[in-house]
């Protein structure tokens, strides 16, 4: 489904990503672990397409086709969605907005219509019940005077919405206390699917306890230098970071 | 023959049978005019807004105030409200629904009024708006023939909107009229008054209105002008408040249509605890032209003000925004907010905006600011990264930027209406009209 190779990304001139390899099949929840400045947000946002990332080298296919070359728009139409570590506020666009525009675009991307509106209303109703959202939320502007916890859980109300083919959560435990991540963390699990995946990205192992992953990567100064399965968070908790760098140094 | 000559032709040529009094206003409205003639744009008021327009147009008095009530249904707020109807400034009595007003509450058509010789109307009219403050209001006094007086009586609280339709209408021969309205409200009144304006969208007539309110001690009235006139129609308001004690005046001025638009708006705040809020929005395309002046004067201590215009040009449109608060030596302890921000979404649209503050007290708060940009490309981003394209993306904006003004407005009906509309006149193929419908749905569900 995703498949990065030999990623390499610069910022202003630095380099942050150095050769990162990472492929996703359906049906996978993978997650990227790492210190802070190792490049984790870097990733999501490359490709999701946010302006300041340039691509150096590498390549970035999403179900066989060159996401370097499509519009941001049409990535998250074609099902690459981005669940972001800190949402920004949009004064006065509604929440409701969003999410029935953003819909409709996936959907005319797929030759389907416009959804009926009783059809929408009743999916959205369904949906903010589900990350325990108030209906009143819909009415209001997107993330504007919404706590931390209410903006995470608006990013993952988005995503049951959306039902993308691939949810890239960038720190979405971040900020959380345990109540609110485990109400984040139904909303992931609930998205699980043999035809989705889902790419976490996170600093803390205590995430995986909610979201348990097929596969976990540790990346490190812009390079993934281990990789294995959920047993592998469970190390990193006990043991931190620096043994896996000793590791791929040796 | 000069302009004002022309203009003023059509005044003789009336069947007079004005009472005395109101014959020698009209004199003197027609002797100021003919006197000071149209302002040019080397006027400092009007710097920005060139009426040649109006001045080299040729305008009839409408015959007639015939409308089908199809056609009124297709352009005015569904709304449960007394209503009164005036097309191309004549009375339409059918279109009206004056008949169930609560006790206390009169709303007359300024011809009955004018024709029952009230010795009220005859004391409150001009009283704020003088000859001297434009030649437009000069105009006004010269024919004004028709319009509403509102009057309410010490401690009414009027049940419903009093809903105040002016309608233009696509006539071969272009037509003026010059309505004036008056609400006197009394002690510890409150009601809410909408100036609606409305037509045809062939229309391209002149209209000249001319509103006055007189606030008694803790009297509240809701003020709304919408503006929806056709892209074709010229068009001058100037709004004048008198507030006394603890009186509140909120004022709404929102302007989607029009070709040439001009509203000064002036209140006095004459006594302690008397407070005003101006909200305005204008929303300009093509080569729309809205100009707005407003004036807060702050003459007594322990008086409010606070007034928010934001401005969304498009196109080659124009916009100019004159702000001034003016507080008198003594009005201490008053507080005075204004601002004016605006949304450019066309490298050729141009706004013009001074808020200005004169102040002669040394204990105040004041504060005043004007900012123009350009939409959040942060929030853009955002949009696309759900998959809405760019040109939805700055609709949505564009429609968060008159959401600040348009949440202060508590009637629904014209809060839905200015955002359909709004989002109505968004750009390309996206109908952002149907995503306010779905949201209203939503709520009402």
């Amino acid at each position: 489904m995703l498949e990065v190779k030999d990623l390499h990304v610069t910022v202003e001139g630095k380099a942050i990503l150095k050769g990162l390899d990472l492929t996703v099949q359906p049906g996978e929840v993978h997650a990227i672990m790492g210190p802070n400045g190792a490049g984790k947000s870097t990733l999501s946002a490359v490709i999701a397409g946010k302006d300041g990332y340039e691509v150096t080298q590498g390549s970035i296919l999403f179900e066989g086709q060159d996401v370097l070359e499509m519009e941001i728009e049409e990535r998250a139409r074609a099902g690459l969605l981005l669940g972001f570590q800190y949402p920004i506020e949009i004064p006065g666009v509604k929440n409701i907005y969003l999410l029935k525009a953003a819909l409709n675009a996936a959907r005319e991307a797929r030759g389907e219509g416009e959804i009926p509106a009783p059809e929408f209303m009743k999916l959205v109703r369904e949906k903010s019940a589900e990350m325990q959202m108030d209906p009143s939320f819909l009415q209001r502007a997107v993330n504007e005077g919404f706590s931390g916890g209410e903006k995470k859980r608006n990013e993952i109300l988005q995503m049951l919405v959306l039902q993308p083919k691939l949810a890239m959560l960038d720190e979405i435990d971040s900020g959380l206390d345990i109540d609110a991540m485990k109400v984040v963390a139904n909303g992931v699990n609930s998205l699980r699917s043999a035809d989705r995946a889902i790419l976490l990205v996170t600093h803390y192992q205590r995430l995986l306890n909610h979201i348990e992953p097929d596969r976990v990567h540790v990346l490190v100064d812009g390079r993934i230098v281990k990789s294995g399965d959920k047993s592998l968070a469970l190390e990193l908790e006990a043991r931190g970071y620096d043994w896996v760098l000793e590791e791929s140094v040796a | 023959m000069s302009a004002p000559e022309r203009f003023l032709e059509r005044l003789n040529a009336r069947r007079e049978n004005d009472p005395s009094w109101v014959a020698a206003r009209r004199q003197a409205g027609a002797a100021r005019f003919a006197a000071v003639g149209f302002p040019t744009r080397r006027d400092e008021a009007w710097k920005y807004t060139d009426v040649r327009a109006i001045a080299e147009g040729d305008f009839a008095l409408a015959a007639d105030a015939e409308f089908l009530a199809e056609r009124l249904a297709a352009c005015a707020l569904e709304l449960d409200a007394h209503r009164l109807v005036l097309v191309d400034g004549r009375f339409n009595a059918e279109l009206s629904s004056l008949d169930a007003l609560p006790a206390g509450v009169s709303v007359t058509p300024l011809s009955q009024a004018l024709e029952a010789n009230h010795e009220q109307v005859g004391g409150s009219l001009g009283r704020l708006a003088g000859v001297d403050f434009s030649a437009f209001t000069a105009l006004n006094t010269a024919f004004a023939d028709e319009g509403a007086v509102v009057r309410l009586a010490p401690g009414t609280v009027v049940d419903k909107p009093i809903y105040v339709v002016l309608i233009s209408r696509a006539n071969e021969q272009a037509v003026m009229s010059h309505p004036r309205v008056l609400i006197e409200a009394g002690a510890r009144s409150e009601a809410t008054v909408i100036e609606h304006y409305a037509g045809e969208s062939g229309a391209a007539n002149f209209t000249n209105v001319v509103t006055e309110a007189l606030l008694e001690r803790g009297a509240i009235v809701n003020h709304y002008k919408l503006q929806e006139a056709a892209l074709g129609d010229l068009h001058v308001a100037s709004i004048h408040v008198d507030q006394s004690r603890d009186s509140r005046f909120n004022s709404f001025n929102l302007n989607l249509g029009g070709s040439l638009v001009r509203t000064d708006l002036v209140t006095d705040l004459n006594a302690e605890g008397a407070e005003a809020a101006y909200y305005g929005l204008f929303f300009l395309q093509g080569r729309q032209h809205v100009d707005n002046h407003t004036l807060v004067n702050h003459n007594a201590p322990r008086t409010f003000s606070n007034e928010s215009y934001k401005g969304i040009l498009d196109d080659r449109s124009h916009g100019v925004f004159n702000g001034k608060v003016y507080v008198k030596k003594d009005a201490q302890q008053i507080e005075a907010y204004q601002n004016n921000a605006n949304l450019l979404l066309s490298d050729r649209a141009e706004i013009d905006t001074k808020p200005e503050l004169v102040i002669y007290a040394d204990d105040v708060k004041c504060s005043h600011g004007a900012t123009t940009g350009q939409l959040d490309e942060e929030a853009v981003y955002a949009l696309r990264t759900r998959g809405i394209d760019v040109a939805m993306a700055r609709g949505l904006l564009t429609l968060a930027f008159a959401g600040e003004v348009m949440e202060q407005v508590k009637l629904n009906e014209i809060a839905e209406r200015v955002e359909r509309a709004v989002a109505g006149r968004l750009p390309e193929r996206f109908n952002l009209a149907d995503l306010v419908e779905t949201a209203e749905a939503v709520q009402e569900a």
